[in-house]
């Protein structure tokens, strides 16, 4: 069944639009926890019903923003946004994005789509490896000290970064409680954005460096981060309207799941201790990672920097890719609703025994 | 009893609206996407997809919160 067509844009049937849906509140439940997440698993979804790439960039774009703006809300009324911090980072993310588009459209002139695509997945691999696997090995330094309720160190970088009197830079940040030099700030909100551009999902530098960097707790870290994604997917959508490329129909099916998936993502900070927010991230970008290093060498095959591989070995390695992408985000959904399920029990329960009022919003 | 029955009908009539603006971008589509594509011939048409995303966020987003607090999803306090 044909259910959505438009002159150039693409047709929809029934089970894209149920897919896109599902991934989209899995995404949004991910999102509304750590602050990012979906977009490596939209990207490429819409893609495979035939999208065109630039196509299914904006309309991503254009779903987040929306998105975002739903989660931060929510996020600011339990007092876990730092605003100022969040546009301070999101102006020069917002450069980072236009920077980083502008040299993945010089990569693909000078290298074609392969050359891209190997781009894109040598950064996926390099930026992960190192930032994915320190997230994951500091959340379980945390589990297994027992100190789960104790409040958050600061870094010994961070402790430094805030040392650092630049004057006339200087701001103050809320989260922080302290003061930071905007020359600091500028460079880890550019990298947000080029990551941003070039793999989707600018979270997985902008959260790890607020908490390592800036000192930030990885819950504020992470409910700031959407301030940076309403303001870079903003940006993104009124330079991809200008182009006419926002398929909105796309957008708003996926907005119709994320937005439940948001709310749920961001009620579980509630009931969580901080460092979930790390075991979440962590895990994500390393099963990405492997995701995207499988099929490294079907890329380096197409440009012949190795002995070509077969037609079915391409096709194994890239569906093994795509299937772990979907094994990720499942993967970060599951332990945010375990985990959900798991504080609102223990909360039920601490409540009866006191029997004091639950919950409110 | 008396808050649960509110939150039942604000739930409901926001369910309702936000299904009605998912028919409408269905039943509108033709134009909608016209006007999407419609920047050439008028400067601020582009801006539809962005003013369709910020009403979509206000009412669907209500809508979602509403119905997770209704079957007792709620921030802890």
């Amino acid at each position: 069944m044909d259910f959505l067509n438009f002159g150039t844009y693409p047709e929809l049937m029934f089970i894209d639009v149920i897919f896109l849906f599902i991934v989209g509140f899995i995404g949004g439940l991910v999102s509304g926890f750590i602050g990012s997440g979906g977009a490596f698993v939209l990207t490429p979804a819409m893609m495979s019903m035939g999208v065109p790439a630039i196509m299914a960039v904006a309309s991503n774009m254009c779903h987040k923003f929306p998105k975002a703006l739903v989660g931060s809300i929510k996020r600011a009324k339990y007092g876990q946004v730092d605003v100022k911090l969040g546009i301070v980072l999101g102006i020069s993310a917002e450069a980072g994005v236009l920077v980083g588009a502008h040299l993945q459209q010089h990569i693909k002139e000078t290298f074609g789509n392969v050359g891209s695509n190997l781009y894109v997945s040598t950064v996926f691999v390099i930026v992960l490896g190192i930032v994915g696997s320190y997230v994951l090995r500091d959340a379980w330094k945390i589990y297994h000290s027992g100190n789960h309720d104790e409040e958050e160190k600061v870094t010994a970088l961070a402790r430094w970064v805030r040392s650092i009197h630049i004057p006339g830079t200087m701001m103050y940040f809320s989260s922080m409680k302290s003061t930071v030099s905007v020359l600091f700030t500028i460079p880890l909100g550019f990298a947000t954005g080029m990551l941003a551009a070039t793999i989707a999902v600018g979270g997985f530098i902008g959260v790890p460096a607020m908490i390592y960097i800036l000192g930030v707790p990885s819950l504020m870290a992470s409910a700031t981060e959407l301030v940076i994604a309403f303001i870079m997917g903003m940006g993104g959508t009124i330079k991809f309207a200008l182009e006419g490329q926002v398929d909105i129909r796309l957008a708003m099916i996926i907005l119709a799941g994320s937005l439940f998936g948001i709310q749920l993502g961001a009620i579980g900070t509630t009931y969580v201790k901080a460092y979930m927010v790390k075991v979440v991230m962590g895990v994500i970008m390393i099963l990405v990672l492997l995701s995207r290093g499988i099929v490294i060498p079907v890329y380096l095959s197409r440009l012949e920097y190795i002995s070509p591989l077969n037609d079915s070995t391409i096709k194994l390695l890239e569906s093994v890719s795509f299937g772990l992408l979907i094994f990720a985000l499942s993967v970060g959904g599951f332990i945010i609703l375990y985990a959900l399920i798991h504080g609102m029990r223990a909360h039920q329960k601490q409540h009866q025994e006191l029997e004091e009022p639950i919950a409110t919003d | 009893m008396e808050k649960k029955k509110k939150l039942l009908i604000e739930t409901v009539v926001l369910g309702i609206v936000s299904a009605g603006l998912y028919f409408s971008l269905y039943y509108f589509e033709d134009t909608i996407m016209m006007w999407s594509k419609g920047y050439k011939e008028s400067g601020w048409l582009f801006l539809t997809p962005l003013v369709v995303a910020f009403i979509f966020s206000a009412v669907h987003g209500t809508f979602t919160s509403h119905f997770w607090e209704f079957f007792g999803i709620k921030a802890k306090k």
